[in-house]
């Protein structure tokens, strides 16, 4: 079904194949620089698949057909970029109170605004983890290479449906617009959403264990009542009821913290003895492994702690770190992540932003660390 | 709703001349070669291809508005083409909005003149490209036409998506090869007809509404011209063609625009207070595959599909010309 063997792909096409492994079969989406490629791969590829493209007339459309192609029984994605991933804050909110497992991949380039449509950044980190409106918990990933296009699209279908929860997939136009090497296996792992029993009065009661609940599919004899209100375990509206609302939306918060330890992957680099640790993700986390090896070779201890998993936040690992290293976040924005970081240390953070559209330099980081000493 | 091509000649022209609009005698928007404003207020040195149809469309408004107009954008072609760091090709104020709200920032401006007294003196013009007119940009449109804002709107129609790669709009026509519309196996290209957003546009009861042809400079003008002088908002819809997103030499794209109207893929008319004109009628009408053969986006289409975008066009044709 999708390609397999060693190939030379573009990131946001090692994407869109990714999607079609994971067992997508739904794309909407309207063009956007620099994540347009996505769509005009599955253009072609999704009808010989089986499955369905279309154009929307606008991201609020993208998303929401996404949505509902999810609830009647279609493992769906969208794909856009920084002004489309605005317009889709609302409907990202209505994924996370209808618990409906969805895909957004935002290939990233410079804001706010129009800003620098051809130019990577990352600055949408936490309008990912926050831009809608009230209380929710989200998934979002971090790529940093062509294979991890793949790979972590298939993870980020297999992690939404099994928390039912929107995931992102937050690349950058470093990641979908370089051509590498990738290996992409014949099989790989899916999940797909357990569905409930027909016919049963509480839909959206949750397994007490992982606090998710199965999911229906319309047409099937599912007469599921999905609505972005706040409801009941049937799925009822129950606007005025403090309790359900709590217990409802303190939920869907924690079926994410709770099992946060399940989610989170990150690399490691030379954390074992450092004493300075790098903090990066996406491109500049390449960068940062270069900076590392060369600050080794000068007789300073750095490691990396490279984030492939964004959110949940790894709370754990980075206090257990702050501890014993001094910590320096590396980011393509003004300090979001750092927040993170700053919030589970209680230390001091160094930090070395670069906006602009290029990446830090191995150099600029050795620079900087040897700097700190 | 219908175009008709003949008017009758009791309906004259509501402007001073009193003119039979029938006979097109209508001496108050009546353009000649030797009228047209010789200042530029879109400035050369842009970085549109060569034989962009588009700009065409933009450097002939400003020229009918002159210099006391504020001009709102959409993201698109032109807007990108216009501002290279650190230019810009606009000599008059202009401000480039996201992409789905030209017509609601327009209406901001407007509604402020209005409140500043300056209505009067100063024009505003939104513009925007069929995907920021007829998809993503709709419902800002509609809104401004709905609450009777006095400006123009100008939709430059190269029928896709050009600016991000050439994406198929609910603008692009029948059979075209895009990149989300790609022909193979699966599919001919696009599966759907060309939105009719003029008419939808004219559905609103705005007092006019005109298509033009980059081809048909003066008819343009003229309608924009027309446009500006009503009371309330006036839609143009321009079709301009695109060299690279269409696959056609620079030095075709005026032949191309002329050909689209002559085979009556695309019609000139206006739409003034719900009366319907043709303004060009086709000498001798030209096959639609003449117009497409000439395209490489309609390059992959089998007899089948050319004879569904003639009957098409045929439907239409004898619908605004009578049967002939």
């Amino acid at each position: 079904m999708h390609m397999a063997g060693v190939r030379f792909l573009q990131g946001n096409i090692a994407c869109a194949e990714g999607a079609i492994a994971a067992g997508c079969r739904f794309f909407a989406g309207y063009p956007i620089t620099p994540s347009t490629e996505v769509a005009e791969w599955l253009a072609q590829r999704l009808p010989k698949v089986g499955g369905v493209f279309i154009q929307m007339e606008d991201e609020i459309g993208s998303i929401s057909a996404i949505i509902g192609a999810r609830w009647a029984g279609v493992k769906a994605m969208t794909a856009t970029s920084g002004p489309g991933f605005s317009l889709m804050m609302e409907n990202i909110g209505f994924a996370a109170m209808t618990e409906t497992p969805i895909v957004i991949v935002n290939v990233q380039r410079g804001g706010p605004s129009t800003g620098q449509p051809t130019m990577p950044a990352s600055g949408d980190i936490m309008q990912a983890r926050f831009g809608s409106h009230g209380d929710y918990a989200i998934i979002a990933l971090s790529p940093n290479s062509v294979q991890e296009m793949f790979d972590l699209t298939v993870e980020a279908f297999n992690l939404s449906e099994r928390y039912r929860v929107p995931t992102f997939l937050m690349a950058d136009e470093i990641v979908g617009h370089m051509r590498e090497k990738v290996v992409l296996p014949e099989e790989v792992e899916t999940f797909t959403a357990p569905l409930s029993k027909k016919g049963a009065r509480y839909y959206f009661k949750p397994d007490p264990k992982t606090l998710v609940p199965k999911m229906q599919v319309f047409g099937r004899g599912y007469n599921v009542h999905v609505t972005g209100l706040t409801h009941d375990e049937r799925g009822y509206p129950a606007t005025n009821d403090a309790k359900v609302h709590a217990r409802l939306v303190r939920r869907l918060v924690e079926k994410i913290e709770k099992n946060a330890d399940k989610i989170i992957k990150v690399e490691e680099h030379h954390l074992d003895d450092a004493e300075v640790v790098l903090i990066a993700y996406g491109a500049v986390s390449r960068s940062a492994l270069a900076a590392v090896r060369e600050l080794r070779k000068r007789g300073i201890k750095a490691g990396l702690l490279r984030l492939v998993t964004l959110f949940p936040f790894p709370e754990k690992l980075l206090a257990k770190l702050a501890r014993r290293a001094k910590l320096v976040v590396l980011e393509m924005n003004l300090g979001q992540i750092l927040r993170e970081v700053q919030r589970c240390a209680k230390r001091d953070v160094h930090f070395l932003p670069k906006i602009g559209g290029e990446l830090h330099t191995p150099r600029e980081i050795v620079k900087f660390v040897e700097a700190l000493k | 709703m219908k175009v008709v091509a003949d008017i009758p000649s009791y309906v004259k022209c509501r402007h001073v001349c009193g003119a039979s609009l029938a006979a097109n005698r209508c001496f108050k928007f009546r353009l000649n070669v030797k009228d047209v404003n010789e200042e530029e207020y879109f400035a050369p040195g842009h970085r549109g291809c060569a034989g962009c149809g588009c700009t065409i469309a933009m450097r002939l408004a400003l020229k009918v508005a002159g210099k006391n107009v504020i001009v709102t954008h959409a993201t698109g072609c032109m807007e990108v083409i216009s501002s290279p760091y650190p230019e810009t090709a606009w000599r008059v104020p202009w401000i480039h909005v996201a992409f789905e709200n030209s017509a609601a920032v327009a209406s901001g401006v407007e509604a402020a003149l209005k409140a500043l007294g300056k209505k009067d003196r100063v024009k505003v013009i939104a513009f925007g490209g069929d995907g920021g007119t007829v998809d993503i940009g709709f419902q800002a449109l509609s809104g401004a036409l709905e609450r009777g804002h006095d400006f123009v709107y100008i939709c430059y129609d190269n029928e896709a998506y050009m600016n991000t790669g050439i994406q198929r709009s609910g603008s692009t026509p029948y059979g075209a090869s895009t990149t989300t519309s790609p022909p193979g196996k699966e599919s001919f290209g696009n599966k759907t007809f060309k939105k009719d957003m003029p008419h939808i546009v004219a559905a609103h009861g705005i007092p006019y509404v005109a298509t033009a042809s980059v081809a048909f400079p003066l008819d343009y003008m003229e309608k924009v011209k027309k446009a500006l002088s009503v009371e309330g908002p006036a839609y143009v819809h321009v079709h301009a063609p695109c060299t690279p997103g269409w696959g056609i030499a620079s030095e075709k794209s005026i032949e191309v625009a002329r050909l689209a109207v002559d085979s009556g893929m695309w019609i000139l008319y206006e739409i003034e207070n719900g009366k319907s004109r043709v303004t060009y009628k086709p000498t001798v009408k030209k096959p639609v595959k003449e117009y497409l053969r000439m395209q490489k986006r309609f390059r992959h289409l089998t007899e089948e599909h050319i004879d569904v975008l003639q009957r098409y066009v045929d439907e239409r044709w004898a619908e605004v010309f009578g049967e002939d």
